[in-house]
């Protein structure tokens, strides 16, 4: 890591022509789908479109550098690959061509995955804890907080009963409390502000503004221009794929809102 | 952005990243590092396990006694089939029978559904994969391990079945352990294989209980290998009990099992259990090691 020295751009995270593509098993026609799934069978090791293997290229080539303390927010239409290339620079989903570098481990912020809905909400927090790469010394340490933080047990001790228990309003702000509550050195969030009640969305944009100050570089997937305004101080305009516009907010947000019709 | 020319202006991306020490996102740790990273996440792996198999009864009535009470349902199957209605003992006595075949069915299982989680390691956790950075061989691990601890609960059951046929503990009995190492290591091996399989072909899960169920029967769970082939040569009987599923089976009888005497057993009984643990410990680790960066591609 190189020492920071005021005044200069310290690039955090650098994609270099990223391409992702998925690959969708016998999604290419819909009917006679077994002896479709044989015929792929037998043509092994032709290319993957005889196969009847269909790729999706979710992400064409993106190129730019994040830097140190930069909020940089993305937006798009549904399915113009945002989320798909903030997996990409997590190292989650391997790009096709192309290379993200990254300074440290960047994180997703969601544990939704990791946790159990028949577990009761204190392991489940134990659970997201470990599964996030926290030490068990830091889980009880932060615990209480993050408990706190939920306010499930503002109705009670639901803290001790199954997750699935809880109202999905409840089950959302549990999740978001486990996931916030490690420090991160590149930190992307998905739509992560949407949940909740106004006064859990309230406490938890800022917690937001909280891990910003300690992580290097923040992501923002979002569809609320106003919550990119708050947040952002440079955009990613996300259209099929390919990065169409990349610059401060104002300006991106303007273009963006033309091609909406806002 | 800033008004001043960058100093990095004409670099390439790669030669900014070397400049300011970025690495690549995502890359295969080299293997020493790998195993460090892996030794970081044992309580995530131990936890995530415990998880697993405490879900499996959290909504039953009578909750987590369903880990005693299935394996003894089980047990009390295969005893009223094989002992009271088929009155069968394959040339074995039959207090010596019955609980050879307990021994067989729960050492077998723990094989048999290690390598079934194993195949769904990958495949069946897509959403966590693709959400979480953690090196991938946990999830097998934690499914090998998972697998452990049902059989431990088993075991409660088969003492019980064993001592009631009049096998008492003694010395033998310490031979539990060694070979319940040997076993989840050879365990844990197969389901990074076959996690590695799964996570390229999730056919594999509709295939592989076919093969498993041809690989207990092969194995000699409900018959004795050597009381089978008493007319062959000897070497056809250690031939195939050589075959890993077989020996693991056999040494848990012979540990167990009073008058389940070392005449069963075959010829380097140890040398082959612990040789079977170590190359597919080793081996499976490193195959699913080199595919680490490909796990979660869509």
């Amino acid at each position: 890591m190189a020492d920071q020295v005021p005044g200069q751009h310290i690039p955090t995270v650098i994609a270099d022509d990223v391409h992702i593509v998925y690959r969708v098993n016998g999604a290419k026609t819909g009917k006679g789908s077994a002896t479709a799934a044989l015929s792929r069978m037998i043509r092994r090791g032709s290319d993957d479109e005889a196969r009847g293997v269909r790729k999706v290229h979710a992400v064409r080539g993106v190129s730019f550098v994040a830097h140190r303390g930069e909020a940089i927010g993305l937006i798009g239409s549904n399915g113009s690959g945002k989320s798909t290339l903030l997996r990409a620079i997590a190292g989650l989903l391997p790009p096709e061509s192309g290379k993200v570098y990254t300074d440290g481990q960047p994180s997703l912020l969601g544990v939704n995955a990791a946790l159990m809905n028949d577990l009761t909400g204190e392991r489940n927090v134990i659970l997201g804890g470990l599964a996030m790469g926290m030490s068990r010394e830091q889980i009880k340490e932060r615990f209480q907080e993050i408990v706190d933080f939920s306010g499930i047990n503002e109705k009670g001790d639901f803290i001790t009963l199954p997750m699935r228990t809880y109202s999905s309003g409840m089950q959302a702000r549990l999740r978001f409390s486990i996931a916030a509550a490690k420090d991160h050195d590149v930190l992307m969030i998905d739509e992560a502000l949407a949940t909740g009640d106004r006064k859990f969305q309230k406490r938890s944009e800022e917690r937001i503004r909280e891990l910003r100050k300690h992580a290097g570089t923040v992501f923002l997937v979002s569809h609320s221009n106003k919550s990119i305004r708050d947040t952002c101080d440079r955009v990613l305009w996300l259209e099929r794929g390919e990065l169409r516009l990349d610059g401060p907010t104002d300006e991106v947000l303007k273009e963006y809102e033309k091609f909406t019709g806002k | 952005m800033s008004a001043l020319p960058s100093p990095d202006e004409g670099l390439t991306a790669a030669q900014l990243a070397a400049k300011y020490g970025l690495a690549v996102s995502g890359a295969r740790p080299p293997v020493r590092e790998y195993v460090r990273q892996l030794w970081g996440r044992r309580h995530f792996i131990l936890a995530f396990s415990r998880a697993k198999l405490t879900a499996q009864y959290s909504q039953a009535k009578l909750g987590q006694l369903w880990q005693v009470a299935t394996p003894l349902l089980n047990a009390f199957v295969y005893f009223m089939i094989f002992g009271v209605l088929l009155n069968a003992s394959r040339g074995m006595p039959k207090d010596v029978y019955i609980p050879f075949l307990v021994t067989g069915v729960f050492v077998f299982t723990f094989t048999q559904s290690s390598v079934m989680s194993g195949v769904r390691a990958i495949s069946g956790n897509l959403g966590l994969v693709r959400a979480l950075h953690f090196p991938r061989a946990s999830l097998p691990i934690s499914f090998a391990l998972q697998q452990l601890q049902q059989l431990l609960y088993s075991m409660l059951v088969m003492f019980v079945v064993v001592i009631g046929f009049g096998s008492y503990p003694d010395a033998s009995w310490a031979l539990i352990v060694p070979v319940l190492i040997l076993q989840f290591a050879f365990n844990t091996g197969l389901a990074l294989v076959f996690a590695r399989a799964g996570a390229k072909t999730p056919d594999l899960a509709q295939l592989m209980p076919f093969v498993m169920r041809t690989w207990m029967y092969a194995s000699g769970v409900m018959f004795s290998i050597p009381v089978f082939l008493a007319d062959k040569p000897q070497w056809v009987a250690n031939v195939l009990q050589w075959n890993p599923a077989a020996i693991y089976m056999d040494l848990m009888r012979f540990a167990l099992i009073e008058e389940y005497g070392a005449e069963n057993l075959p010829d380097h009984v140890w040398a082959v259990a612990g040789g079977w643990a170590l190359l597919l410990a080793v081996g499976g680790f490193l195959y699913f090691w080199k595919a680490e960066e490909r796990y979660g591609r869509g």
